[in-house]
């Protein structure tokens, strides 16, 4: 699958959960941007790696930076951008193999699946700390730099 | 100031702080909030303490401490931006507390949602959209189309009439399901799993798991628990849904 259908159809599910999450209708492009560009990090470390974890981790990192960035931009509160970015990496997939597994008494295969759906939630929302922490870190040295000129 | 307007302040923090947690905010940012806003009015040692199902403000002696209940949650970003700007021009002077706690009141009875239809649409959109991304084919995208729009109309329509979500989105699972195997047995769907994964998302808790697992990184123990149990919950009764229709 190209680069370009990924590219347009994460930005329409994203879009879509935006208006979903009713989020405010001018930024429901911005939200379309940064489910975009969260997906496309994520699937191409997904190829090259093959480990969903660490491809969740750069996703979500990546959703926050740039929610973060719109958020100082627009001045609205950073939860309006990530939401939305962040849906598409959700471990939707391996929580359904894992419930269905259950259904079929395979016990050992659901468990598998369902900590490593637990892994990569984890996995996101380490994303999004650290992308926070960092950013904040960010921009409390420009200010001071900005506070001493 | 006078009391009378330390008591509209404090009232003002409460509601500000309700809109928020009732929309989908995060425990952290409804915490700053409130405490900017009781910086504006001059109260200076308040804590809050914030829960996805009640929170606990204490302004600092000589008021009293008060408490309000949050009984339902959604998510409904436009509202958190509102009560964000309507403290944002508290703490710039641009709006006075009357001016600020009156259009606090206006947001409580705005509905500002996007009309069912729309969302509807947007539902059924992302699901094709999801189909496709998890490395499904594109002649079952009809299906998880259907499927993930009559998902969410179910699961909207349930959730007024009983109140009780477990139960919408388990019915609303139970149908997706319904409608992947009547899909694959008149031949216009090939994947059942794949299209059943696409039409749940819209109904998935992701936002709840994610917060949960960020309120407890940041030490909000109390939320992060419930919020992580209310997405188990969530998550368990999509489950329990889609397990029914696939155990025949």
């Amino acid at each position: 699958m190209t680069w370009v259908t990924q590219g347009i159809l994460s930005f329409l599910a994203a879009a879509g959960f935006g208006i979903i999450f009713n989020a405010p209708r001018r930024m429901l492009f911005y939200c379309g941007f940064v489910g975009m560009t969260g997906w496309l990090i994520y699937s191409t470390f997904n190829q090259y790696s093959g480990d969903p974890m660490q491809a969740s981790f750069l996703g979500a990192f990546t959703v926050a930076i740039v929610a973060h960035l719109f958020a100082k931009r627009f001045k609205m509160p950073m939860i309006i951008f990530s939401v939305a970015g962040i849906i598409p990496l959700v471990p939707g997939g391996m929580a359904y193999n894992a419930m269905r597994h259950i259904v079929e008494n395979d016990y050992t295969t659901s468990i598998s699946y369902a900590s490593r759906a637990f892994m990569v939630s984890g996995a996101i929302a380490m994303g999004l700390v650290f992308a926070e922490v960092i950013i904040q870190l960010f921009f409390q040295s420009t200010m001071r730099r900005k506070k001493k000129k | 100031m006078s009391a009378v307007d330390k008591e509209i302040a404090i009232d003002c923090c409460l509601l500000a702080g309700r809109l928020m947690m009732e929309a989908g905010a995060e425990t952290y940012r409804v915490e700053d909030t409130m405490e900017r806003i009781a910086e504006t009015q001059e109260l200076s040692a308040t804590h809050s303490f914030v829960t996805p199902t009640g929170i606990i403000f204490t302004p600092g002696s000589p008021y009293h401490t008060k408490l309000i209940r949050i009984k339902n949650r959604s998510t409904d970003l436009e509202k958190v931006a509102l009560v964000n700007d309507v403290s944002r021009k508290l703490s710039a002077d641009e709006y006075t507390l009357e001016q600020a706690y009156a259009k606090l009141k206006e947001i409580e009875q705005a509905n500002v949602m996007f009309p069912l239809w729309l969302q509807v649409i947007a539902a059924a959109v992302a699901s094709g959209c999801f189909l496709i991304l998890f490395e499904g084919i594109w002649s079952d995208v009809p299906a998880a189309v259907f499927a993930g729009g009559v998902g969410f109309i179910i699961a909207t329509k349930m959730q007024e009439l009983t109140k009780v979500s477990f139960f919408a989105e388990f019915v609303a699972a139970l149908f997706i399901g319904l409608i992947g195997y009547g899909a694959i047995s008149v031949e216009l769907g090939t994947e059942l799993d794949k299209i059943i994964i696409g039409s749940v998302m819209p109904l998935v808790p992701g936002l709840l798991i994610t917060n949960a697992v960020r309120d407890l990184m940041a030490g909000h123990f109390v939320s992060g628990l419930s919020k992580g149990a209310e997405a188990f919950l969530t998550a368990f009764a999509i489950g329990a849904g889609v397990a029914l229709v696939l155990s025949f």
